[in-house]
């Protein structure tokens, strides 16, 4: 008897991914555990990669289809370097990762991407997307796994949903940088003790505006030389720095 | 797009050869050579109508919805966002366009600020209903195309002309499990219009339409309030009022209002509202508006000793 199989391309790595706007930085992180089922693949397999000097991609989901993804959009980028001698814009980026996404419409990459970086005007920004490419700016965003766990308290933390301001106060209008990396720390300890496909290593991508006082990131990076990177490539322009953690491995 | 349609009629040699060089090809999407020029990095949109990469199986649709569609197996693994109430109505002082702003996954509410309105250029509208990115990506397709009709005859394309346009465009996909419920709504030549787009292929002129799952419950309100002489005020608290019942009776709808007016110079935006704070206090003091809660006061004025009844 003849057997027919239907044609079943994708598979589910878990992971969480999580981007942050601040008013003239952004934070995009993600963990660094990859797993199909209830076997652990790697403890260390990253989900959020430099574009360019003012963006980053994360991106969850399925992660054959997620690392092909970047490294096409990195060569995009790359050729729009040398056709115009400069870096993309964050906007023009998002747009772009929309007309890719969507190119693979009728055979879609399962994949959830989350673009963090500096907008031109020099604002942090924030742009999540869906498999297929409808995309939107926002404050914070969470993906992947633990998404239902993290955006609830994102939305509490960030957007102040569901407080109340105290008597004569007002909630602030943008959050400071080291609020928010506590925020995103905090979110994935906790994702940590509640998802079993989210731990090992927490990757957190910090962009800076070009204009920015790094005062108050000077004096986190000199309690945690050992733990952060410079990833910047041009002088004078946006800074990128990568802060590298350990989440539970168990 | 005349070799989507070979490649999936399953009848033709040509399309045989087609498919065979498809699996042959590592690499489904063709790099144009504009790609290196001075178009370089730029998305598929600047080069005609996209290239799309198909699954090379017998029948690539029935791949897709295995894959996608999230009502007959709520399991499956991408989830394409749904959900939704839009609305839009013609009335002497122009059309109103009103949606509310929740996007959700199966029972999870993936986003509650969704632009459901897509500003297609100053004097065009769309709504979105149904697959976020289908409506997201033709509707600026369609902005383009517009433009280009705009440098090409001198003149802004009809409300005619575009919705065609558009509905014209998603018939060629038909079967190929696009998903779109739209309103392209505009002032022209011939005054404030209101088209109804669907990927079906269908496409209506009207008065009044409200697409969606919360659909329903915004023509209720609707078709008790319209009518051709409402004054502009009226109009824009008719629309918030619609979205509201939706938000309120709808679980696939809610969160906030976007609220749109289109005049003969243009559409404006009016306003985001808050569903929950219509419920409790109203829009607030603005014109047109009831100076109460849409739903709680009314229901509980007089009922208690904390809210005792006048007189």
């Amino acid at each position: 008897m003849p057997q027919t199989r239907s044609f079943d391309p994708y598979t589910e790595n878990g992971g969480t991914i999580l981007a942050i706007a601040g008013q003239d930085f952004s934070v995009i992180a993600g963990d660094t555990r990859q797993s199909e089922g209830y076997s652990i693949q790697t403890r260390y397999a990253p989900k959020v990669f430099r574009l360019t000097d003012r963006a980053v991609l994360a991106v969850n989901g399925f992660a054959a289809d997620g690392n092909m993804f970047v490294k096409k959009v990195k060569q995009r980028l790359e050729w729009y370097r040398h056709a115009h001698a400069k870096d993309m814009p964050l906007r023009a980026i998002a747009r772009l990762i929309q007309t890719m996404l969507y190119a693979k419409r009728f055979f879609p990459y399962y994949v959830y991407n989350i673009l963090g970086g500096i907008e031109e005007d020099g604002t942090g920004a924030v742009y999540s997307f869906d498999p297929v490419g409808s995309y939107e700016r926002e404050a914070c965003r969470a993906a992947g796994a633990a998404q239902s766990l993290v955006q609830p308290f994102l939305d509490n933390q960030i957007y102040f949903k569901n407080q109340v301001p105290a008597p004569g106060t007002t909630h602030p209008a943008y959050l400071s940088l080291p609020d928010v990396l506590s925020i995103v720390i905090d979110s994935f300890t906790s994702a940590t003790e509640r998802h079993i496909e989210v731990g090992d290593g927490l990757e957190i991508y910090i962009v800076f505006a070009k204009t920015r006082d790094l005062q108050d990131f000077e004096t986190i990076r000199a309690k945690n030389v050992h733990l952060i990177q410079e990833l910047t490539v041009a002088e004078d322009g946006e800074r990128i720095f990568v802060l590298r953690r350990d989440l539970k491995k168990d | 797009m005349n070799s989507l349609v070979q490649r999936f009629d399953t009848n033709n040699a040509l399309s045989e050869i087609k498919r065979t060089s498809a699996i042959i090809e590592e690499d489904g999407d063709n790099v144009s050579d504009l790609m290196w020029g001075s178009y370089g990095g730029f998305g598929n949109l600047a080069t005609g109508i996209p290239k799309f990469n198909i699954p090379a199986v017998p029948d690539p649709s029935a791949f897709l919805r295995l894959h996608t569609d999230d009502h007959t197996d709520p399991s499956c693994r991408i989830k394409i966002q749904h959900g939704t109430t839009t609305l839009a109505f013609r009335f002497k002082g122009g059309v109103i366009v009103a949606v509310d702003s929740r996007a959700t996954a199966g029972s999870y509410i993936a986003s509650g600020t969704v632009k459901k309105v897509i500003e297609i250029n100053p004097y065009l509208l769309g709504t979105m209903a149904g697959g976020a990115a289908d409506c997201q990506y033709w509707e600026t397709y369609l902005g383009i195309q517009c433009r280009l009709h705009e440098l090409r005859n001198k003149e802004r394309i009809s409300v005619a002309a575009a919705s065609k346009y558009l509905s014209n465009l998603v018939y060629s996909y038909k079967g190929m499990g696009l998903s779109m419920g739209t309103m392209i709504c505009g002032w022209d030549k011939t005054g404030p219009q209101v088209y109804y787009v669907d990927s079906d292929g269908t496409r209506l002129k009207g008065d009044l339409f409200s697409v969606g799952s919360g659909s329903t419950f915004a023509y209720g309100v609707l078709d008790q309030g319209h009518h051709w002489d409402l004054s502009d005020e009226d109009a824009q608290e008719l629309g918030r009022r619609s979205i509201y019942a939706a938000g309120h009776r709808d679980a696939f709808s809610g969160n906030t209002i976007n609220l749109y007016h289109v005049k003969e110079d243009g559409w404006k935006f009016i306003g985001n509202y808050d569903v929950s704070k219509m419920h409790y206090e109203g829009p607030g003091d603005i014109p047109g508006a009831p100076g109460h809660g849409y739903g709680y006061s009314i229901r509980t004025a007089g009922k208690s000793s904390a809210d005792p009844p006048t007189s």
